[in-house]
């Protein structure tokens, strides 16, 4: 496949068969490799489209600043569009992350605003809300209620999907700002009866959990959850034990919260082989493992691998 | 009955710092009910005046958001495992 630049090779990412995870030749697992893409991780296709909207919208100019609250993947994307287009990028990132995502962000030229462990992605939120204040020429995307992140995978991740799977009854997705589980949800409501959308939400040591009150708790203005069938919490133990097994058994390499994910796609899978129904469920790999080498998620035993993540954001 | 529930940071003043506590009932409501007995004031933490769920609280019957099963009225039964977590963000 040829394309003009970098930005242009963004989605169309291949969706490859587990035969040896599948339960039965009637319910099959679907993986769709979203780290094929150009910086590694699905949120290549929303930074794409926020910085797109914000261009047709007039905000963005050269040397612009952008601000984004991030974790990580959605900052690596951005660090990249932005650099390739010529704006200015801060990222907001809780100190709790990989060495590694700062070491991408910086080499792709942004600049970084630690916010507060404890708190989480919530504390970064926070930050980055206030900087915007104190610097209003600056142009936060806000990944969280952006339209723009929810249409990227309305408009590809969904008919991707049904292109390549025109049977598939089961999409599972990550659950962080929402939006790949909203968007290609909802396309996916649109063009499957029935379709089951289902969540797998990371859940993280207790420090991430670690508000003060209540009332800073976070639920992403881009969630909706009439697009969903249901949503389960994985914890880290499962999380890596389905990383390890990605690999294993198939030769994925995968980040950890693919493996919550995983582990939610063989939940559907067992229901249906109990149900007795024919499926074919089409799961996200959110990144490769690259990133995460370092939290020492994939030595030593899963108990030591589930200590060394303890407080850290996975996801 | 029992059923096993676990208590986030910020709501263990209730619980006397326990990370964990056990309760009773065949339905969610219930299960709060029997724990604000014994730990007075967790379930005004959890649910609103007009008798909902918190909007920043999440609660897991056996790891599935309530919230796609009975909501307050899910049903519950002997060796459940419930869990509460505030509500934070990804990405």
């Amino acid at each position: 496949m040829r394309f003009n630049s970098l930005l242009d090779s963004v989605g169309r990412t291949p969706l490859v068969g587990l035969p040896r995870l599948s339960p039965s030749p009637d319910v099959r697992l679907w993986a769709k490799l979203e780290d094929h893409n150009p910086t590694g991780s699905v949120k290549d296709r929303a930074a794409l489209y926020m910085i797109a909207a914000a261009e047709k919208e007039g905000l963005l100019r050269p040397g612009v600043t952008v601000l984004e609250p991030t974790s990580g993947n959605t900052g690596i994307s951005l660090a990249m569009v932005c650099r390739m287009r010529g704006y200015r990028l801060v990222c907001v990132m809780p100190e709790n992350t990989s060495i590694e995502r700062r070491q991408l962000l910086t080499m792709y030229g942004a600049e970084i605003v630690s916010s507060p462990a404890a708190g989480g992605s919530n504390q970064a939120v926070a930050v980055a809300k206030q900087l915007a204040t104190e610097n209003p020429d600056w142009v936060m995307l806000y990944q969280y209620g952006n339209p723009a992140n929810t249409q990227a995978h309305y408009e590809t991740t969904g008919p991707e999907l049904l292109e390549d799977l025109p049977t598939l009854t089961h999409f599972i997705a990550g659950l962080g700002t929402t939006g790949t589980l909203m968007g290609t949800g909802r396309y996916l409501r649109e063009h499957v009866p029935d379709v089951r959308i289902i969540a797998a939400e990371p859940r993280y040591g207790e420090l991430v959990y670690g508000l003060r009150n209540i009332d800073e708790g976070f639920v992403p203005e881009l969630y909706d959850s009439s697009v969903l069938t249901s949503r389960f919490s994985v914890g880290p133990r499962e999380a890596l034990r389905r990383t390890r097994q990605l690999i294993e058994e198939e030769g994925i390499f995968a980040g950890i919260s693919t493996g919550a994910i995983l582990h939610a796609a063989i939940g559907e899978a067992m229901k249906s082989v109990k149900a007795g129904t024919p499926a074919d469920i089409a799961f996200i790999v959110c990144d490769g493992g690259w990133k995460y080498l370092s939290t020492g998620a994939y030595a030593g035993t899963l108990e030591e691998a589930e200590s060394a993540l303890e407080g850290q954001l996975w996801a | 009955m029992a059923i096993e529930v676990r208590i986030p940071t910020i709501l263990r003043t209730y619980t006397g710092g326990e990370k964990a506590v056990s309760g009773a009932g065949d339905t969610l409501t219930a299960l709060l009910d029997d724990l604000d007995s014994r730990h007075s004031g967790l379930r005004g933490r959890l649910i609103t005046d007009e008798g909902a769920l918190h909007r920043f609280v999440n609660v897991y019957v056996n790891d599935e958001d309530v919230r796609f099963l009975g909501g307050l009225d899910t049903k519950l039964a002997d060796g459940d495992s419930v869990t509460v977590l505030p509500a934070v963000a990804g990405g």
